[in-house]
């Protein structure tokens, strides 16, 4: 359709002898929320420094918003939020005070900075604390607040880096209702974060950063199909035929292992390719079967189902 | 230039830095003791020595250690008024200058080092100002504060210097040529100093207390001014004056040029 609002290509960044970012190639679609999953160190921050020009690649390049974040930094800053890791809010100005210093640094219409900055004040339910020090806030509240910063001047494109790395579940959740309202808005989000419930929750598609090195990209559906292989089948059957059931499955070739958990049999490292031959053989030594229910496999499954790969690897 | 987001820059760092008590209490206490209570001891010694009926021989001893030029601009005045004139139009003249030194300085220590430590750089380097934005408005944040508190810190003195010059020397000493010069050329030319010695600081200070130890050094050119005229090597005449500030501005624009080419946020965000 159009072109991608991030691509990179060959993206390189070394510090010393450290490889913080090697050889990135990727496109980011406009309009999506794009996951950038990785451990601590892995080169998610440095990622986003280079996206938006506040730091020299040692090779390779971007474009972002058609712009090259080194030679036009300031015309693409103009158009990208940031969420920086630490909220990097001044505690010793006021709520409201922080937001419209930064309204007039990203160059806010000036007759609009007022309303701007009352209307994300409720949006982020911060109205009643607007004229207290930054400083006495709780940490969600802080967030909330470095989150509104990060959109006065409604940019198109969110960085967002880990967002809810230290919130409490509820403020967390609070914070994925936000982003969630912003993609509605039709911004880009890029979001680093090595929380992978989240990323499942909010991303359309994810990439999984190991060392500095891409070593997945997709959705996290298509991920899942892709990358793991050892799928968990849950089957419900009638009671009084689990141990003849259970003497099958554990002779099966496809399957792992099988046990009873909570009423069910549940076999594991079962391959995809494998689980129709389970249900035949089960119905050929004539148990009756209620229900089969495959668990998709979630992020977490990717992550560490990479992980290990790359691990082997020499 | 974009003097929109200088501005903003500006408004934000005087707003954070005078909430810092480690700046404000030196730029109120220094000017007050220069300005207030120095001259009203050399108004008030002088009396209570010759009232306790004791000679001046201490101060004679001073006066005859200056320069034969400045004796010469004491010429034919008695031993207090010349004391008097010494004091509060020579000595003061290198201590004056302390004042926007260092009102520059520890401004600038909270802004480039102590901005640093609270972790709000971050943020400023991802905003769409430019470098040469973001550099002028934190100098600016400095450089303007520190004219204002010698301007005002000059007014000041100039009244209290005034009531002890009619009481000893029997008329008023300011305004005057020397001093004139000083406020709108060496003062700003040593605030422009204070402020550039500080970029190198902040380079690799890591607290703004270590930025203001290390940033506090800057006065000891003044220091030696003072001993150097005290002494009898040099004093305060126009030539001087004019010249001081010529070496000041020249010595800030190498500082700033050289400040300059490290001040990138590309290299600033390295070394978060
Ligand atoms: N300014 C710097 N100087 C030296 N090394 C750096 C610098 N910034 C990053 N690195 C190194 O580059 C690598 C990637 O760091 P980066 O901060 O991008 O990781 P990250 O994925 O954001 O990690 P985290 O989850 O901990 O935030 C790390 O090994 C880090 O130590
Ligand atoms: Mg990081």
């Amino acid at each position: 359709m159009s072109d991608p609002i991030i691509a990179a290509s060959g993206l390189t960044r070394r510090f010393g002898d450290t490889l913080a970012v090697a050889e990135l190639t990727l496109e980011v679609r406009r309009g999506e929320v794009f996951g950038f999953l990785g451990h601590n160190g892995a080169g998610k921050t440095t990622t986003v420094r280079l996206l938006n020009g506040v730091l020299t690649p040692s090779a390779g390049q971007a474009r972002v918003l058609g712009l090259d974040p080194m030679a036009d930094g300031p015309a693409l800053r103009r158009q990208t939020g940031v969420l920086t890791e630490t909220p990097s809010l001044d505690e010793r100005l006021s709520a409201r005070l922080n937001l419209s210093l930064y309204a007039d640094l990203y160059g806010v219409p000036k007759g609009e900075v007022k309303p701007r900055v009352e209307a994300l004040l409720k949006t982020f339910e911060l109205a009643e604390r607007a004229d207290d020090k930054v400083g006495a806030f709780s940490k969600g509240m802080k967030q909330r607040l470095a989150l509104a910063r990060t959109v006065v001047h409604q940019p198109v494109l969110l960085f967002l880096d880990e967002p809810t790395a230290a919130l409490d579940p509820v403020a967390a959740r609070q914070v994925h209702e936000m982003i969630l309202h912003t993609a509605r808005e039709g911004r880009t989000v890029f979001m680093n974060t090595h929380n992978l419930v989240e990323a499942q929750r909010l991303c359309d598609r994810v990439a999984v950063m190991e060392h500095g090195r891409l070593v997945a990209i997709g959705s996290p559906h298509d991920l899942a199909r892709r990358l793991v292989r050892n799928l968990t089948v849950e089957f419900e059957l009638a009671p009084d035929s689990t141990a003849q059931a259970l003497q099958v499955l554990q002779q099966a070739p496809g399957a792992a292992s099988a046990g009873p958990r909570n009423g069910v049999i549940v076999v594991s490292g079962a391959e995809r390719a494998a689980i129709p031959d389970l249900i035949a053989l089960l119905v050929g030594a004539g148990v009756p079967i209620y229900q089969v229910a495959p668990q998709e496999p979630t992020l977490e499954d990717v992550y560490f189902a990479l992980h290990s790969e790359t691990e082997v690897k020499p | 230039m974009n003097w929109r987001a200088i501005w903003a820059i500006m408004r934000k760092d005087l707003r954070v830095v005078l909430q810092n008590k480690g700046v404000v209490l030196p730029i109120i206490l220094v000017p007050v003791i220069l300005f207030v209570v120095l001259p009203l001891l050399v108004l008030w010694l002088p009396m209570a020595t010759s009232s306790a009926g004791a000679d001046n021989g201490d101060l004679q001893e001073l006066l005859s250690m200056v320069s034969p030029g400045l004796r010469a601009q004491l010429e034919g005045l008695d031993t207090n008024a010349a004391g008097a004139v010494f004091f509060l139009v020579y000595m003061l003249a290198p201590l004056f200058l302390i004042v926007p030194l260092m009102v520059a300085n520890v401004i600038a220590a909270d802004s480039f080092v102590g901005e640093k430590e609270r972790k709000t750089l971050e943020a400023l380097l991802y905003t769409p100002t430019t470098d040469g934005e973001l550099l002028t408005g934190k100098l600016l944040s400095a450089w303007l504060p520190a004219l204002a508190v010698s301007l005002l810190g000059y007014a000041l003195y100039s009244i209290t210097a005034n009531l002890a010059a009619v009481q000893l020397v029997g008329k008023p000493l300011f305004p005057n040529l020397i001093w004139t010069v000083m406020v709108v050329w060496v003062a700003p030319a040593a605030a422009a100093f204070g402020l550039t010695s500080m970029i190198l600081v902040s380079t690799r200070a890591k607290t703004f207390q270590d930025a203001y130890q290390t940033g506090s050094l800057v006065v000891l050119p003044m220091v030696v001014l003072l001993l150097a005229q005290t002494t009898g090597v040099i004093y305060f005449n126009i030539w001087l004056t004019l010249a001081l500030g010529l070496v000041l501005w020249i010595v800030s624009l190498a500082l700033l040029y050289y400040g300059k080419r490290t001040f990138h946020r590309t290299e600033l965000i390295a070394r978060l």
